[in-house]
């Protein structure tokens, strides 16, 4: 028991705490102060039977309304989708071509789009599309299939390459190893290089440029601007998938190169196969 | 040491009947409250025009579409440090009323004690004053009871009716909500606000009143901090009126001052619960005695500065905790004091420190020299300095604002022909009621080159949609081999201007080049 003391000034008791010389009046509580902590009781015991509450063996009491918060993520994503509902029927009835004229579905299209480039595509070409060696940066204005809507529509939808789309963008360099020799390769090497750059060996590359007039400009052109009906890259300009130093060029024309992209179509809705070419179209390349 | 019987943990409460009261500070808060309560029910419904597509409510918190309006203001929410500034106005504020005056917010504003002081109207005109309503609180129900109460009640209900529908009409447009409301129509939201309003209202006005201010409210237990012995306050001059009551004979003076605490202890059963609180320095016993010739005080003790208190306490008793310093009790002392022709002022406006001068019989220090003191100089300072900040942050805002992030994921992009490209996410404020055409450009020592998201080169112009944000992807180039393309990084300074006004914004950043 507590030594119960009087204060002097008020004549009211004291609980017995003191901290540095001051104590503590022990002044009673209103009454209704209580009859509050008891209807917080009540309120509580009346939440944990109409809520989930209690934790058991296998999971959580359900309580008696059935709430959860699954349920209630469920209902703000079909609440969403109603909004959005003409949005989607009008991606879907749009011309491609012209749906950047329309402000609002354009933007509709860039932030979904952009959504499921995060979730399906940013595993190879990066979360912020910059891609990495041998996977096309999609940030700048180089195109190997082409950059319009419809192209960029088309290699989401099939792919390139690869043996689950019979319509896949396909096709395939030969590995000059088995075909040219040595000093060839070096020599060609050295034409591509002096096409994008001032430091070479003018004497070599003249031989090159003999060389890669008879193998190489059938797809990748007489000035090697490349040709995007056969994925054929421009070898003139300064974006590089593969690298440009001679070992990295010496690499890829003695065994080629085969990029690999699954075909989209079936695996994405419509929808979203529309918003994701939307949405690279807008990265800054879409011509 | 004397071992007293522990008391009941928990006290009813005991109610309070204050008194009707007329006097300068009664009419003075009668003003108060029909302002403060005329300022509440009717700007919802000052109409401002601002244009076709702006809402032409004058006051408008419009939650949907994140704006404020206030007459000619409008805040978005990126500019909340507005509101954040008023709100550190308004405590810095409270800091200066209370240094100087005391609890006046308390007494005169709080919402609290205009509508208690409200309720306590209606109250008095259905129950009739103190006297009337004591008696009819300690009857037995019965008709007449039981018809006051209700009709008490259900005016009360009306008014915190009106109270919650009056708040409601701030977040929407108040006709429009007025008919939905009628016609049920109106969102759900609407109803529980105005349901749990009128419940607050209701159940604090009529029935907690004093209660939420001793118990509930944490600015009594603040203000000591604020307050210091030259705050004016309302306070007794216990020298002048002690030893209170009808005998003038020293012997007596025990006696009369045991015979009032009886009166006190069966008038009020709870005032010895509020006992007197001790000056922080000296204890009620070191005063030094009374310089008087007779020895009888002017109290006469009639207890109607207890009568008409709203919290039901004895300001005799010096200062405390409960005192909302609402001066209904210095009303009632004048009175009195005029009829037994005495000087106004037994209980008073007072500061502390006056007292030990005027106990000596000189005069108190001058008003001006307790309200300019250092302190309350440098609150009003603060206070100033920040509203003068607001209103020159509110006059130099513009119409067009950017925000502009710089895409680091990649830091640059090479393009076909070896330019650097670098990218910016840039968000675009329109706060116009009406489209605006804006011109993107950049200033920079170095030569770049400024393109938009969808235009190619055909030119950096951008239309904004009335009241809206939009984002715009921009496109700042440097060509190959030029010094921004080479460097680590360039400085540079990303504009809009709206070309119809001349209005211009900008921002700095910076541009990556291939050093890094």
């Amino acid at each position: 028991m507590t030594d119960h003391k009087q204060d002097d000034v008020t004549g009211i008791e004291t609980t017995g705490h003191s901290w540095d010389g001051i104590e503590e009046l022990n002044t009673p509580l209103p009454r209704w102060w209580l009859w509050t902590l008891y209807l917080t009781i009540i309120w509580g015991i009346g939440y944990s039977v109409a809520y989930p509450a209690w934790p058991m063996i296998s999971g959580a009491t359900s309580g008696l309304l059935g709430w959860s918060t699954r349920a209630n993520v469920a209902q703000d994503i079909d609440a969403h989708a109603q909004k959005n509902a003409q949005l989607v029927t009008d991606l879907l009835g749009t011309d491609m071509e012209a749906l950047p004229q329309d402000a609002d579905l354009n933007r509709y299209a860039i932030a979904r789009g952009g959504a499921v480039f995060r979730a399906n595509c940013s595993q190879c070409h990066g979360s912020g599309a910059a891609g990495a060696k041998g996977y096309p940066n999609l940030l700048d204005d180089d195109w190997l299939w082409g950059g319009a809507m419809a192209d960029i529509e088309y290699t989401v939808r099939h792919g390139i390459r690869n043996e689950q789309d019979a319509d896949a963008r396909y096709s395939q360099m030969p590995a000059f190893g088995a075909i040219l020799g040595k000093d060839d390769i070096a020599a060609v090497v050295e034409h591509v290089i002096s096409l994008s750059s001032s430091d070479f060996d003018a004497a070599l590359a003249e031989t090159g440029a003999e060389v890669f007039a008879d193998n190489c400009s059938a797809c990748h052109g007489d000035a090697g601007q490349g040709d995007r009906s056969q994925g054929a890259p421009n070898i003139g300009d300064a974006i590089w998938l593969y690298g440009s130093d001679r070992q990295a060029l010496t690499q890829t024309v003695t065994k080629a190169r085969f990029g690999v992209m699954p075909p989209w179509g079936g695996r994405l809705e419509e929808a979203d196969i529309r918003a994701v070419s939307a949405y690279v179209h807008s990265l800054g390349g879409g011509e | 040491m004397t071992q007293t019987s522990p008391p009941s943990l928990y006290a009813p409460r005991e109610p309070v009947f204050p008194r009707r009261v007329d006097g300068f500070f009664r009419r003075f808060k009668w003003g108060i409250m029909a302002v403060t309560l005329g300022i509440y029910y009717l700007t919802p419904w000052l109409r401002w025009d601002r244009g076709p597509n702006l809402p032409d409510q004058a006051v408008l918190i419009d939650l949907a579409h994140r704006r404020f309006y206030f007459f000619w203001i409008e805040i978005w929410p990126h500019e909340f440090y507005f509101v954040a500034g008023l709100l550190i106005m308004a405590g810095l504020g409270l800091f200066l009323f209370t240094s100087a005056l005391g609890r006046v917010w308390c007494g005169y504003a709080c919402p609290q004690t205009v509508w208690t002081d409200l309720f306590i109207l209606v109250e008095r005109w259905i129950e009739g004053d103190r006297n009337a309503r004591v008696r009819l609180h300690h009857a037995g129900w019965g008709v007449h009871k039981l018809r006051l109460r209700v009709t008490k009640w259900v005016l009360w209900l009306g008014i915190a009716v009106a109270t919650g529908g009056a708040w409601v009409f701030y977040f929407t447009d108040a006709p429009q909500l007025a008919r939905d409301l009628v016609t049920l129509d109106a969102a759900p939201v609407a109803y529980m606000t105005i349901a749990i309003l009128t419940a607050t209202t209701f159940l604090l006005g009529g029935f907690m009143r004093e209660q939420v201010c001793i118990y509930m409210c944490p600015w009594p237990r603040i203000q000591a901090a604020m307050m210091d012995p030259d705050t004016i306050t309302v306070a007794y001059r216990d020298w002048r009126g002690e030893p209170r009551g009808k005998g003038n004979l020293r012997k007596r003076e025990r006696a009369a001052a045991q015979r009032a605490q009886d009166q006190i202890a069966a008038a009020w059963p709870g005032a010895a619960r509020y006992g007197p609180t001790p000056y922080p320095d000296r204890g009620r016993a070191a005063l030094p005695p009374v310089p008087r010739a007779d020895t009888q005080g002017d109290c006469i003790d009639c207890m109607a500065c207890v009568n008409v208190c709203p919290v039901g306490i004895d300001i005799r008793n010096g200062q405390q905790m409960e005192c909302i310093t609402c001066a209904l009790c210095i009303d009632a002392c004048d009175d009195v004091m005029a009829k037994i022709g005495k000087p106004r002022g037994l209980i008073d406006y007072l500061a502390l420190s006056d007292e030990t001068a005027e106990r000596a019989g000189q005069p108190p220090k001058p008003l001006w020299r307790h309200i300019l003191r250092p302190r309350t100089l440098l609150y009003t300072a603060a206070w100033a300095l920040i509203g003068v900040a607001l209103v020159y942050a509110l006059f130099i805002r513009s119409a067009i604002e950017l925000t502009v992030s710089p895409v680091r994921n990649p830091t640059y992009v090479t393009l076909s022909d070896g330019a650097v490209r670098n990218i910016y996410d840039v968000r675009l404020r329109n706060k116009q009621g009406r489209d605006a055409t804006v011109q993107i450009g950049i200033t920079s020592d170095s030569a770049l080159t400024v393109t938009l998201e969808g235009q190619g080169n055909a030119g950096a112009t951008v239309v904004l949609p009335a009241n809206q944000t939009i984002l715009q992807r921009v496109y700042v180039t440097a060509a190959p081999q030029t010094e921004a393309s080479t460097a680590d990084m360039t400085q540079l300074r990303l504009w809009v201007e709206d070309t119809g006004t001349g209005d211009r914004a900008s921002k700095a950043t910076s541009f990556n080049g291939k050093d890094r």
